[in-house]
């Protein structure tokens, strides 16, 4: 399980993070959604612990995210991005990957899925973007982590590649592992999510279980409902606490009254 | 030190790949060897090359590295979120280009010296040659790493690269010789020597000089070194101080990737 608790982290005179609690539920895939420079990756980094919040803290399975990074041992990473070393080959990135978590257990499905074998001795510099994003997300699965964190993961994923990512994110789930994943696709986060987060300017304005949110905005769909809390906090900022219902939290504009 | 050593085999693995790398032993190779070529006896060609080392070495370890190190940056971010120590991981990175850019410099330079063995270049000011060479890449690696750590800006860190280089290889002397000419009714020896260990660059020409009895090539600086240290004492004083360098940027990178935000 992930909790952040009071996180704030400024960058120069940006707030990118403002008091931002929030429980990564155990067993479920969480949802980080929100407008572009809302916040959502610099979270993910501070969780990583890539990035040190100003306040705040962390904790990962019950345990403080020191700086040893030992509790990185649990977590399962995909950025959004693929950046290798261009003259290593694939081989060798798995091998350095391999070779930093020694002995552990590995699932090398997702690498048979997406036919990398066949690239093994292609330098990465060769690959398509396409074909480092499968890489990148065979890494991220390749020790059986039980947090996994996925940024934007099937960004430039073709469909066929996509949906074997999805499939295996769904099996994930149902082994118990706990995902927090990023999208700006909302039909692919309500097929796979069962919980949101929403980051606007820094803040989380709702946590909780996607029906929940539905059922406060009235909207049939994800991609309304987080519109419909788009248009409601850029109305009327700035925000103040507004509660919880079912389990779900938000912090509403003052002019809703909430 | 286990992954130390995985990380700096990874990044001997991708950069002995380069071509930029390739390119540069390639460089220092065909000079060398056209040195030789053009009939150059072996101090002098150690001469020659070390007015070629003394300029391109900084610029090439100080644009590429500030360049891979920015490149590198999402593949860093990756191996930072496994379950590593960041300060054994910046060991790895930083050594990955070090010696890779020494490694280069040596090969290139050295294949012609091992070919013209009869030349008679002499050990001492062959060992100071390639000494000062190498210890010129890992300073100036190091000051690569540093400026690309602390400016997220690519074209600022390449533009205050180049102009670490400038500083060091061509305005310094002429500063220096500036202020000699200005205080020359001063007693300045000290400040000047003090002038002199402040720049590797500078160093790293003595160092060389020292051993090839060419006094009168040191420039000011380096005549009153020798004067003051001899030549003995001015070899050790100098290869202490340029070891030093090679641990101020090192240092200053490490703390700066331990403690920045990626």
């Amino acid at each position: 399980m992930i909790s952040l608790t009071g996180i704030a982290k400024r960058f120069g005179p940006l707030d990118v993070l403002r008091e931002v609690s929030l429980e990564v539920r155990p067993g479920a895939v969480t949802a980080l959604v929100g407008p572009n420079a809302s916040g959502k990756t610099t979270l993910i980094k501070i969780v990583l612990g890539l990035t040190r919040p100003d306040r705040g803290s962390v904790r990962v399975n019950g345990a403080d995210a020191d700086a040893d990074g030992q509790y990185r041992k649990a977590l399962g990473y995909m950025p959004q991005a693929a950046h290798f070393p261009e003259n290593l080959r694939v081989r060798d990135v798995l091998a350095l990957v391999s070779a930093l978590r020694p002995g552990e257990a590995r699932d090398e499905e997702l690498m048979a899925s997406f036919g990398l074998a066949a690239e093994m001795d292609k330098k990465v510099g060769t690959l398509s973007g396409g074909t480092r994003q499968k890489l990148n997300a065979a890494i991220a699965f390749l020790f059986r982590p039980s947090l996994l964190i996925l940024d934007e993961p099937t960004a430039g994923l073709d469909p066929v590649a996509s949906g074997v990512l999805k499939d295996k994110i769904r099996r994930a789930r149902e082994e118990g592992r706990t995902i927090l994943i990023t999208s700006h696709v909302m039909s692919e986060l309500e097929e796979l999510a069962d919980d949101v987060a929403f980051l606007c300017d820094g803040t989380l304005r709702f946590s909780g279980a996607v029906a929940a949110l539905l059922e406060r905005t009235k909207q049939p769909k994800l991609e309304g409902a987080i519109g419909a809390l788009m248009r409601s906090v850029r109305a009327t900022p700035p925000a103040v606490p507004s509660g919880s219902v079912d389990g779900a939290s938000w912090l509403a504009p003052e002019a809703e009254g909430a | 030190m286990r992954i130390i050593a995985l990380v700096l085999e990874a990044g001997l693995r991708d950069l002995s790949r380069n071509r930029w790398i390739a390119a540069y032993t390639a460089a220092f190779l065909v000079i060398a060897e056209g040195l030789f070529w053009f009939g150059g006896t072996g101090p002098q060609v150690v001469l020659s090359l070390l007015n070629v080392v003394l300029i391109v070495v900084p610029l090439v370890a100080l644009i590429f590295g500030t360049i891979h190190v920015y490149s590198s940056r999402e593949f860093v971010e990756l191996l930072l979120a496994q379950p590593v120590p960041r300060g054994q991981l910046f060991v790895g990175l930083y050594l990955g280009l070090a010696i890779p850019l020494a490694g280069a410099f040596a090969v290139g330079a050295g294949i012609p010296f091992v070919l013209h063995l009869h030349a008679g270049a002499g050990l001492g000011a062959l060992v100071a040659l390639f000494a000062a060479g190498a210890g010129l890449s890992l300073i100036f690696a190091g000051v690569a790493t540093w400026i690309a750590l602390s400016t997220d800006d690519r074209l600022k860190g390449v533009g205050i690269a180049l102009s670490v280089w400038l500083l060091t290889v061509v305005v310094y002397d002429g500063l220096v010789l500036a202020l000699a000419a200005t205080f020359g009714d001063y007693p300045l020896e000290k400040p000047l020597l003090g002038l002199m260990l402040a720049n590797p660059v500078d160093l790293a020409r003595v160092l060389v000089l020292t051993q090839l009895d060419v006094s009168a090539l040191m420039g000011y600086t380096g005549a009153l070194f020798e004067r003051t240290f001899g030549s003995l004492a001015g070899t050790t004083v100098a290869t202490t101080v340029l070891g030093v360098w090679c641990a101020v940027p090192f240092a200053l990178a490490a703390r700066h990737f331990r403690r920045r935000d990626f």
